[in-house]
């Protein structure tokens, strides 16, 4: 993996980890959600966490992209101001952070979306919340993302519920994507969705995450996402991380039982 | 007479002192909209029971009272409201609009320019603007106090989308003070550029929701819009028949069934006082002052 002189917006940073994850944890009551997470996800990595049911894996992804407050731990991630724990950040940074450096891409479409907001709306929510107040740009970028994710440009004044499944994720990963995040949270992206929809959404989901140099942590259990996404992999059982290593190397010779 | 039943304005003192300190707060904070623990009025809901708590909180003896309804003295809804106060605060009422001290509206601004001293009270239906792009209350509130209003030009964008331009004619929203994004009230958009800088303080009174904002005196209140497709006060491109006025709001009466149609002022005391001052419009009558 390429660490040096990684050069996001033009200017050339000093190789760091982007996200750097210490001791997370985080407790339902008595039971674990997840204990002792510790990883670094450097600058165009793609992580995957996998597990079976229960092993704590959205409970992680939710600590880590601040929907849920973890108990202990670190969430550093490397903000154009420098590393800042998001944890102890405040609300409106961490909100802030939402909408700008960090996309979420839902299982459910339904949860990403407005659903009663045309196409061109729901992709253009993003740039209006920071800030565009240019009709005619807005729409353009919305046209051109609606583009990058295979979806005909006449439909952009069509609402979501008139897209089939894969098109509605579609549209969820254009509208995460517009303003250019660096780091995008998935939660089982292509869960839901038939077989040959998601191969296509995953050769898609490969060429963004290449071409915009995204770093990404991917929420799966399906492990031919994985293979096809993912540069490192966490395999995680009962709130505890069993095993993490280069992708191939986990799968082909797992060494937890 | 006061009907002695009732203390003055109906409301009981501490009820009034509830109201004031929300109204209080609601100027200090100009667009932020102040909980407040409604009462049950002799009225439904949606007759601007919001309005009539304001009102009463505001009123004193020597109070003159003006109420309109979609600018109209003479409707029932400001029948109503307007009997309502004789009867229980006794104070004088008024139709025309430079002698009232209070105006309860419902819809609308008049088009004589308010004068200082005066309290412009609006009802109000829904005061969230972003409620039917977010339901949650929660959540808009969060919106509200962490100033992120990206939302509200989703809804501006949906417009355009389907309809080529801003088609929201009414409640539409604006922005006070450069900081809270604000629900209007559903007031025509020709009225939004009233709203801004007035002389008279505008208090707005939701019943049914329990929310009271406010608009101090000479505060900046803008329109929001896109670059691109810039706000625009529309009214429809007539004259009043009956005064002749060219830049007041107007109502299209249906006046028979073979499509005619008829444009008259939606502020009555702005077109009598017109036609008392000699005006006439195309289907109006010649009046001999104050008929």
């Amino acid at each position: 993996m390429e660490m040096t002189n990684v050069s996001v917006d033009g200017r050339t940073k000093p190789a760091g980890p982007l996200l750097s994850v210490r001791d997370l944890g985080k407790r339902y009551g008595t039971r674990i959600g997840c204990a002792n997470v510790s990883f670094d996800l450097w600058p165009g990595e793609v992580l995957g966490i996998v597990g079976e049911s229960g092993s704590g894996k959205s409970t992680l992804l939710s600590c880590l992209a601040g929907h849920l407050e973890p108990d202990r731990g670190q969430v550093v991630f490397d903000t154009r101001n420098g590393p800042r724990d998001t944890i102890t950040m405040s609300e409106p940074e961490r909100r802030k952070l939402g909408r700008t450096d960090w996309a979420f891409v839902h299982q459910n479409p339904r949860d990403g979306l407005r659903m009663g907001v045309t196409a061109g709306g729901n992709v253009g929510e993003r740039l209006m919340a920071v800030g565009a107040r240019h009709y005619g740009d807005i729409r353009a970028q919305a046209l051109d993302w609606l583009g990058r994710v295979e979806i005909a440009a006449e439909r952009i004044d069509d609402r979501p519920s008139a897209f089939s499944g894969g098109m509605q994720q579609r549209l969820q990963i254009a509208r995460n994507l517009v303003t250019g995040p660096r780091l995008v949270f998935m939660d089982e992206p292509t869960g839901g969705l038939d077989v040959s929809v998601q191969a296509r959404l995953l050769d898609l989901l490969r060429g963004l995450v290449r071409e915009m140099g995204l770093s990404a942590i991917i929420v799966t259990h399906d492990l031919a996402v994985v293979r096809l996404l993912a540069d490192r992999l966490m395999v995680m059982k009962g709130g505890h991380v069993v095993e993490q290593g280069l992708t191939d190397q986990v799968l082909d010779d797992p060494q937890h039982a | 007479m006061t009907d002695q039943a009732y203390n003055f304005a109906y409301l009981d003192e501490q009820t009034k002192r509830m109201i004031r300190r929300a109204i209080l707060k609601g100027i200090a904070v100009p667009g932020y909209q102040v909980p407040f623990a409604s009462r049950e009025m002799p009225m439904p809901y949606g007759w601007g029971t919001g309005g009539v708590q304001v009102t009463a909180a505001c009123l004193v003896p020597e109070d003159c009272l003006k109420v309109i309804d979609q600018g109209a003295d003479d409707t029932t809804n400001a029948v109503s409201i307007r009997k309502f106060f004789q009867r229980t605060a006794g104070v004088a009422v008024t139709e025309a609009t430079a002698d009232a001290s209070v105006i309860q509206t419902r819809h609308r601004i008049p088009e004589l320019p308010l004068r200082e001293g005066q309290i412009l009270v609006y009802q109000v239906p829904i005061p969230e603007p972003l409620r039917f792009l977010e339901p949650r209350e929660t959540e808009t509130r969060k919106m509200h106090s962490l100033e992120e209003y990206g939302l509200m030009h989703v809804k501006l964008y949906e417009d355009i989308a389907r309809h080529g331009q801003i088609a929201t004619s009414y409640a539409y929203p604006v922005k006070v003070e450069g900081r809270y994004v604000m629900d209007p009230s559903p007031i025509p958009k020709f009225d939004n550029p009233k709203l801004s800088g007035s002389a008279a303080l505008q208090l707005f009174g939701a019943g049914r929701e329990q929310r009271i904002y406010a608009v101090p005196p000479y505060t900046s209140v803008v329109s929001l819009d896109f670059e691109d497709h810039p706000f625009v006060a529309g009214k429809a491109p007539h004259d009043c028949d009956l005064c002749g006025a060219t830049d007041s709001y107007l109502d299209e009466v249906i006046v028979d069934d073979a499509g005619g149609r008829m444009f008259v002022c939606s502020d009555t005391d702005f077109c009598r006082g017109r036609k008392d001052a000699g005006h006439i419009g195309r289907l109006g009558v010649q009046t001999d002052g104050g008929a």
